[in-house]
């Protein structure tokens, strides 16, 4: 620094970035994955320092991945596990979906569903619902039925949420347009309310796309039968982790299918819902 | 030029001539709610092809007295008729804008247009407007605009698609309800010379709600100036700035006169 700066040399001062901006997406994930598999190989298989019972090393776990996805693409045992969980969170997803965004529109549009039914929704909403486990195995049995139903029930909450707060979406003013235009209570409500609530509407969805992987599994856990949660419980029974953890992997394909599955809906049914629009609403 | 004579500001229109559309007689409102005297005593007629303007500080009843009109909000006590008929509700005859353009995002630029006719007449209906909502878009300088997604128009635009949408229906008039007032200033300014131009191509009959003396002094054939508690019409100015009306106007002593009047009329607190 001087105190006479000369007058033709620029002003140097370069912006800087940091370092992890300069990295691309796949190149950070990729570099975690390789630090995470290198520390887990180092703890189990090159030093020990956790058992393999407790922690498989990762060749272990890549030799079962590969077991278990031959038996599943040989249409194995393992298939047939995968098929009945897959049709659980599928019929558990679809009755989640219907009576959740039913009780939401109950209870979004109509005052008596947001006076007496929401309260008793809430109370209901703040229970463990896994408890009720056993109930529905008492009142459905064994079969396929009892999973459905529990998936189902920790699956709905938040779709009501989500579209009993979709239809509040609408603006004062959207709301004043459409009164100003005669339009019915029906008419707003369709053409107004649920376009406008929908992208709430599928965050709920999301959720419960999630919430039904875990119904579906804590009741294959707690019930038994065919499914891939009754396989994961044998197999860990039978101290069999590297197994245990080849399953997880495997099953949360399936979860990550049925949530870009309700992604990929979205995104064809929200079209407009992506640059900020000034002439738009919200 | 001087300011010597100045000529007075509360005289006969000329519009008063022309047929009544809108009257509105021993008009009051008291909030069933909290028993808030909103408006008494409101009386005003507004006449073929003449745009109103109201003026008055926040809160003085200025969007109480446009529900009122517009058949959204019940009257306490009055006489509120449009072409003589009374309003009890929502008409298909009375235009709407609101400070938002509540364009539905999810539908394009011309669907928004029809809405109207589409929630009055159903989809067929509005499907046989469509050619003449695509009129009324080049009317607005939006002819290329009419297959685009709201998302994709500026403010200004948007504001423009909404005018169209009001008169889809050709109303008998227009309630206008700080329209531009969510607008940057050069494009208020630009709007409200565009609603000039479409109100005398239309020959509408405009009713403007404002907290912009100059707006509405550029604007109107008269302007009624509101108080608060409880809302009341204390003066009508009629502006007799020859039409068509420039934003240069503005620079004029006449202008000038006519807005520190206005501003005396409401008192200091009104506009700060
Ligand atoms: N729905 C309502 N219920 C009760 N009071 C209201 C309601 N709407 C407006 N008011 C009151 O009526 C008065 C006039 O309001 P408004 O017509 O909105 O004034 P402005 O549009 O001139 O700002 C205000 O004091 C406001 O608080
Ligand atoms: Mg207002």
């Amino acid at each position: 620094m001087t105190a006479n700066p000369d007058p033709n040399v620029d002003t140097v001062w370069v912006e800087k970035v940091a370092l992890i901006d300069q990295i691309p997406r796949w190149a950070a994930m990729l570099g975690l994955a390789v630090i995470v598999i290198a520390i887990w190989e180092l703890a189990t298989a090159r030093m020990g320092w956790v058992s393999p019972i407790i922690l498989p090393s990762p060749g272990e776990t890549l030799d079962d991945l590969i077991f278990v996805g031959k038996n599943l693409l040989s249409g194995g045992y393992m298939l047939e596990a995968l098929w009945t969980t897959t049709r659980t969170v599928f019929w558990a997803f679809v009755i989640a979906a219907g009576i959740g965004f039913s009780l939401g529109v109950l209870v979004g549009e109509t005052k008596f569903g947001e006076r007496a039914v929401m309260p008793y929704l809430v109370a209901i909403d703040t229970m463990p619902k896994v408890a009720f486990a056993p109930l529905f195995i008492a009142w459905l049995g064994f079969d396929i039925a009892s999973k459905v139903a529990l998936a189902a029930f920790i699956a709905t909450f938040p779709i009501v949420v989500s579209t009993a707060a979709g239809l509040y979406a609408a603006s004062e003013n959207e709301r004043m347009l459409f009164k100003s235009m005669g339009a019915s209570r029906l008419q707003t409500l369709f053409r107004l309310k649920l376009p406008t609530g929908l992208p709430h509407i599928f965050t709920g969805l999301k959720i419960a796309a999630v919430g039904v992987m875990a119904g579906a599994i804590t009741g294959e856990f707690l019930g038994g039968g065919q499914g891939f949660g009754a396989l994961i419980r044998q197999s860990a029974s039978q101290m069999d982790t590297p197994r245990v953890f080849a399953l997880i992997l495997y099953l949360s394909l399936l979860g990550l299918a049925l949530f870009f599955a309700v992604a990929w809906l979205q995104k064809r049914l929200v079209f407009w819902n992506k640059a900020d629009r000034p002439g738009g609403v919200g | 030029m001087t300011m010597a004579e100045p000529r007075p500001l509360t005289a006969a229109h000329p519009a008063a001539a022309a047929r009544p559309v809108y009257e509105i007689a021993r008009l009051s409102k008291t909030y069933a709610r909290n028993s808030l005297t909103a408006l008494t005593d409101v009386n005003l007629t507004l006449h073929k092809g003449e745009f109103v303007s109201v003026v008055g500080s926040s809160g003085c009843g200025k969007s109480t007295l446009l529900k009122i009109m517009s058949g959204l909000l019940p009257p306490t006590t009055g006489r509120v008729v449009l072409e003589g008929k009374p309003v009890t509700g929502p008409r298909a005859d009375i235009g709407m804008m609101f400070q938002q353009a509540t364009l539905l995002p999810w539908k394009t630029t011309a669907e928004n247009i029809v809405l109207p006719i589409e929630i009055r007449e159903g989809r067929a209906a509005a499907k046989a407007a469509l050619p003449r909502a695509l009129d009324l878009l080049k009317l607005v300088g939006l002819g290329d605009f009419a297959n685009v997604y709201p998302g994709e128009l500026s403010g200004g635009m948007a504001q423009r698609a909404s005018i169209c949408r009001m008169l889809i229906s050709n109303p008998a008039v227009l309630l206008l309800d700080e329209p531009f007032s969510a607008l940057d200033e050069l494009t208020r300014d630009f709007m409200n010379m565009e609603l000039q131009r479409i109100c005398a191509e239309q020959q509408s009959t405009a009713f403007l709600v404002t907290h912009s003396l100059a707006e509405a002094v550029i604007l109107s054939d008269r302007i009624l100036v509101m108080k608060p508690r409880p809302g009341r019409i204390v003066e009508e100015i009629v502006i007799d700035l020859p039409r068509p009306r420039t934003l240069e106007m503005i620079n004029t002593p006449r202008f000038g006169q006519i807005v520190a009047h206005i501003r005396d009329l409401l008192g200091k607190e009104a506009f700060q």
